[in-house]
């Protein structure tokens, strides 16, 4: 059972395999094409590799887009130290819903992704970093390791071409900032999982203080579709500088949320009504937050873009992770910025202080505010309060949280003021509002 | 590459060299980057986010604590944009900071506090509920105050990092995120209190101090501790003729802010309910108090008569008396009395290796040299029990500057963690197994070697052997037991060698002679407790105690004199290392006189003239006659330490080699005072048993 029902307008590259049954079998993988491109990839220089993925203008899916060849190529590969391979499988940005798909339905392709990883950076061992909550794919993930083992797709002197590589699991424990790469490092080196200094970045000195790449679940299984295909053929699907298609987790008020993958560059409104089936109840659109929880709101005048990473940065916001959330004329935008705080403010790691303290007061003043006990200066506390933690933090979680509170104050000030003197929310009976 | 980054900060042009990080290069100018997690010698932590400036051709505020200067960086400490930033974050720190100033122990002298004034909003805007978590009480030293915590880590870095021991570890996330103790819910650790002295805030504070003061009605009396050898400075805090504090917080005297338990909180034997007040003297018996005149008398009647008959004395000197209390105490004995037989508990071979190392120079190390030098050889000493300040340097020197350090011990001690190679052996086996470290050592480009009471005699000299034959230069430290220790020794306090270490003419009594001897006349013990431990086996001697408490000697004694601490009285030390520092009386407890004073007042009641009793006149002669100590005044009258000078000529080894058997106090005891401090005698891991080799 697949989880929405796909889309004919998508450009299906990374999830073309999906449905095929019993997709943990290494056996099923290879005969629909699977592991082809590690083997090409057996056959190139390594600095061919990179050059490919940097052709490719595959830029990094966790959130962050940063073009991943140049990082590859930051990797130290002749460094006498041993070298890591890491996969951010620590889904949790709200909104996202990717990667356990890639995982769940396609897991051959994210190994056959870092094997070629390894390939390009000389590294023989690498991590899996799974969040906590995934526990049914951490065990599917486990299977098809195994399987990988027992047809010698893994292991030492892989399919007789001389490369040894060994994969494991890692389990996540449960905290959002697991997410963010150094602190993940401390994670997996089991530490208490706050995020390092930087510099030295992981590719130089990462988990165990050695070189490591590290890479998100679905920038990974990009990977063997740009050696199979070329990097030009991957690039040529996307626009400018933003190579490939992404799969976009579509939710909130419409009519067909799920996860569908397009090219990148596809028109936004366009993407919710041919994709989403327009907005639920025919309701007007109100606001979409883009590409996960910390990404800043835009109004529905500002929908009629394209999305791309450079395209909605110009917009102001980001693409972030591909968590697309889709909000419709009877949310109240207070409570949803009171919803998003309460994720940041449980989910800040209380190393820094203007994050720590800065979540928990927004928390607080928003709870109160939407209550009705607001007053007219706590509007731009408000905004005041996220900007002291904008760009002040130690990670970006800080910012995170800071992004989109400080859009909805500004975008929607009027709601706020409508919730003033001591007036219930005017959204209160909506039926928007059960999902807040 | 240059040597010399240039940059400019608020217009001013600096220079420093690469790799300093910005918050300390703007020193040099007289700017202030404020913070609260960055700590000198510490790991960075780049958390509270207070030291953020503007530097040109960034987009963001950069973090001054983790930014190394940069040939042309342009800085920025004092725009609209950074004293914003700076209000934020202490505004965000208030928000669920209890603003109980005006009960807090650290109000008046808290980081928090100050930063407030000088950075902070002059309101606050935070109006929702302040988190709050009950006080809790980890040791008998140590309590937390969640609420009031801001979560630097100092307190976690300095336990880690400073004591080698990780007892403090942090709990929960974000604004729940909890400082806590490594057992759960109390600590089982060092109780050296680094952790509340470091706390910008008072969130850590001491069972010692808390509620009993503010800091402004207390005055600050820099002294030194009388407990172990180091002789670390401790400055005291005064109210009332009570030292309520110990601490060191402006960092000076030669162990910086460093105090272990007995030199932070150990100065409570000073009023301990058990304190001598009034001299005592024998009568039908018992001991009954009596005037300073009567007992003055009542001693020099006896030892003129014991004199005048021939009889034999015997002198027991202390370890925890001045330099200048010593000296005047061997000349006591020598010319008023007429005896040689004066001697104190020795626990280290210094005689030995001075005269081993006779006529060299920078053979003797400081404690300077325990941070300083490239490699550091421990042979049978836990240095983290009983030299808690080496240790500290040990580890600071590994953390800074990668040194190397080797132990050579019984048993694990906790520097085996640090250590480079650690090696067993059995007891005599100690030079033998220095051979395994040989060529590891012949690879340092300098040693210092400490060594304990197992390397005495000849093997001082094997052990000095080993040294010259590893081909690098090495310096030594006989490892000693107590704040005066060395100077008991400088100053002749033993039966063969006068001040100086010079020979005299017939040598007399060791220490374990005068108790062996049957018949020995009078006993005069000074702060000492040899009853302790040994049967006087003399009948009915005339025996004479200064001291603080009625020890086990002192209820031997005919005659007792309430004799002042180190804590109460003017005067030098010399510590194991041979650095000489001043004491500074910081109280006065009724009824008891310095022992130098007593001394004074028995010599003239016994018609003799010794010279004026000043401590100042004293060491002026100390300086003129006794080799070695004729260190620099102003170094001394300033609060430093000075080294004494290395001694060229013989050293004359006693008549009759005697076991030196040291106490081996662990953190938590402090031979016959350390039971009559509340602090060591209250913390649970007293006497030190719970994690010996942890």
């Amino acid at each position: 059972m697949l989880y929405n029902e796909p889309n004919p307008l998508e450009t299906r590259v990374l999830t073309k395999r999906f449905g095929i049954p019993n997709s943990e079998k290494a056996e099923v993988y290879v005969a629909n094409g699977g592991y082809q491109a590690f083997l090409k990839a057996t056959g190139m220089p390594p600095e061919k590799i990179i050059e490919e993925v940097k052709v490719s203008n595959l830029r990094g899916r966790g959130g962050a887009g940063f073009p991943t060849g140049l990082k590859w190529s930051f990797v130290p590969r002749t460094s006498p130290k041993p070298k890591y391979l890491i996969c951010n499988a620590d889904e949790s940005e709200p909104g996202t819903c990717k990667d356990r798909l890639l995982m769940e339905y396609d897991p051959h392709q994210l190994i056959e992704g870092m094997l070629i990883g390894g390939l390009a950076v000389d590294s023989h061992k690498g991590y899996i970093y799974i969040r906590g909550e995934y526990r049914y794919l951490i065990t599917m993930m486990e299977h098809a390791i195994d399987d990988a083992y027992a047809h010698g797709w893994l292991g030492k002197n892989i399919q007789g071409t001389g490369f040894d590589f060994d994969l494991y699991v890692h389990t996540g424990a449960g905290a959002y900032e697991c997410g963010e790469e150094t602190a993940l490092l401390d994670s997996i080196e089991g530490k208490r999982g706050v995020p390092r200094m930087k510099p030295p970045f992981p590719a130089v000195a990462g988990a165990w203080g050695c070189p490591t790449l590290l890479n998100n679940v679905e920038t990974y299984s990009a990977v063997p579709n740009i050696i199979r295909d070329g990097g030009a053929a991957f690039a040529a699907l996307g626009t400018p500088k933003n190579g490939g298609t992404r799969l976009v987790c579509l939710s909130g008020h419409v009519n067909k949320p799920g996860v569908y993958e397009i090219p990148l560059g596809y028109p936004m409104l366009e993407f919710i009504e041919k994709f989403g089936g327009g907005v639920r109840g025919g309701k007007k659109l109100k606001a979409v937050i883009p590409g996960g929880s910390s990404c800043p709101v835009l109004t529905a005048s500002e929908c009629d873009i394209i999305m791309d990473y450079d395209t909605l940065a110009k917009a102001g916001s980001m693409l972030g992770s591909g968590g697309m959330v889709v909000i419709d004329e009877d949310t109240c935008m207070v409570k949803a910025a009171l919803r998003i705080m309460r994720f940041y403010a449980h989910e800040s790691c209380g190393w820094c202080v203007p994050c720590r303290e800065g979540t928990t007061w927004l928390r607080k003043m928003l709870q109160r505010f939407h209550d009705g006990m607001g007053q007219a200066s706590d509007i731009p506390i408000i905004g005041q309060v996220s900007k002291n933690m904008l760009g002040r933090t130690f990670c970006a979680l800080g910012d995170a949280a800071a992004m989109p509170t400080i859009s909805i104050v500004e975008k929607f000030r009027e709601e706020f003021e409508a919730h003033l003197d001591g007036r219930p929310c005017p959204y209160e009976h909506k039926p928007a509002m059960a999902l807040a | 590459m240059s040597d010399i980054v240039h940059l400019t900060v608020d217009g001013k042009a600096i220079e420093a060299p690469p790799g300093t990080l910005l918050i300390n290069a703007v020193k040099r100018a007289g700017i202030e980057i404020p913070a609260f997690c960055y700590y000198d010698g510490l790991k960075l932590q780049a958390a509270c986010r207070m030291c953020l400036v503007e530097v040109e051709k960034t987009p963001k505020l950069q973090v001054a604590c983790t930014l190394p200067v940069a040939e042309g960086m342009v800085v920025h400490t004092d725009t609209p944009t950074v004293h914003e930033a700076r209000k934020g974050m202490v505004e965000f720190l208030l928000t669920n900071h209890p603003l109980d100033c005006p009960v807090c122990d650290k109000g008046g002298e808290c980081e928090l506090q100050d930063m407030t004034f000088r950075y902070g909003f002059g309101e606050s805007r935070f109006l929702e509920q302040k988190q709050h978590i009950d006080e809790k009480q980890w040791s008998a030293v140590v309590y937390f105050d969640r609420p009031r915590c801001i979560n630097c880590y100092r307190c976690i870095r300095v336990c880690d990092e400073g004591m080698g021991l990780t007892a403090l570890g942090i709990t929960n996330r974000g604004v729940l995120a909890e400082i806590i103790p490594n057992e759960h819910d109390h600590l089982n650790c060092d109780e050296c209190g680094m952790c509340i002295d470091i706390c910008p805030v008072g969130a850590l504070t001491s069972g010692m101090y808390r509620y009993k003061t503010r800091p402004w009605e207390m005055k600050h009396v820099g002294t030194i501790c009388t407990h172990c050898s180091n002789g670390c400075k401790t400055t005291l805090g005064v109210r009332n003729d009570e030292i309520i504090r110990g601490n060191n917080r402006d960092r000076s005297g030669l162990n910086g802010e460093f105090l272990c338990i007995k030199g932070r909180y150990a100065f409570d034997f000073t009023h301990h309910a058990e304190r001598l007040q009034s001299p005592l003297v024998r009568r039908n018996g018992k001991l009954e108090a009596a005037s300073w005149s009567e007992a003055l008398a009542e001693v020099a009647k006896n030892w003129t008569a014991i004199k005048q008959r021939g009889g034999r004395f015997g002198v027991i000197g202390s370890t925890r008396t001045t330099n200048e209390e010593n000296f005047f105490l061997q000349k006591f004995a020598r010319q008023v009395l007429g005896t040689n037989n004066i001697d104190h508990h020795r626990s280290g071979d210094v005689p030995t290796l001075l005269d081993a190392l006779s006529g060299r120079t920078d053979a003797l190390a400081t404690t300077a040299d325990f941070y300083e030098r490239k490699a550091v050889l421990i042979v049978g000493a836990d240095l983290s029990q009983e030299q808690p300040f080496l240790a500290w340097q040990v580890r600071a020197n590994v953390r800074h500057h990668n040194a190397h350090i080797y132990v050579a011990t019984p048993g694990p001690v906790r520097e085996d963690r640090v250590a480079a190679a650690s090696v067993r052996y059995q007891e005599g086996g100690e030079l033998a197994s220095l051979e395994n470290l040989r060529e590891k050592l012949r690879a340092e480009p300098e040693l210092v070697v400490a060594f304990g009471d197992a390397i005495q005699g000849d093997a001082v000299r094997q052990l000095v052997n080993f040294g010259d034959s590893l081909g690098v230069p090495v310096k030594y430290v006989a490892l000693l037991d107590y704040s005066n220790s060395r100077g008991a020794l400088d100053m002749g306090l033993l039966p063969h060698l006068g001040p100086g270490y010079h020979a005299v003419d017939t040598p007399g009594m060791s220490l374990a002679a005068m108790l062996a001897d049957e018949s020995l006349d009078a006993l005069w013990v000074v702060g000492a407790n040899p009853l302790g431990r040994h049967v006087l086996a003399a009948s009915k001697p005339f025996v004479v105690v200064q001291d603080l408490f009625l020890t086990d000697t002192a209820e031997h004694a005919a005659v007792v004199f309430p004799a002042a601490s180190a804590y109460e009285k003017s005067g030098t030390v010399t510590n194991l290392c041979g650095e000489v520092q001043r004491l500074e009386a910081a109280i006065k407890v009724a009824g008891t006189k310095p022992d130098l004073e007593i001394f004074g007042l028995l010599a003239r009641e016994m018609g003799a003239n010794l010279g004026i009793w000043q401590a100042s006149k004293i060491f002026e002669e100390i300086r003129g006659s006794v080799r070695g100590y004729n260190i620099p005044l102003p170094i001394l009258t300033t609060g430093g330490a000075a080294q004494t000078a290395a001694l060229n000529g013989h050293v004359p080894a006693p008549p009759r080699a005697e076991r030196i058997q040291a106490a081996h106090n662990t953190l938590f005891t402090s031979g016959s005072l350390g039971q009559f401090s509340r602090t060591l005698q209250v913390v649970l891991e007293a006497p030190g048993a719970l994690y010996q080799g942890r």
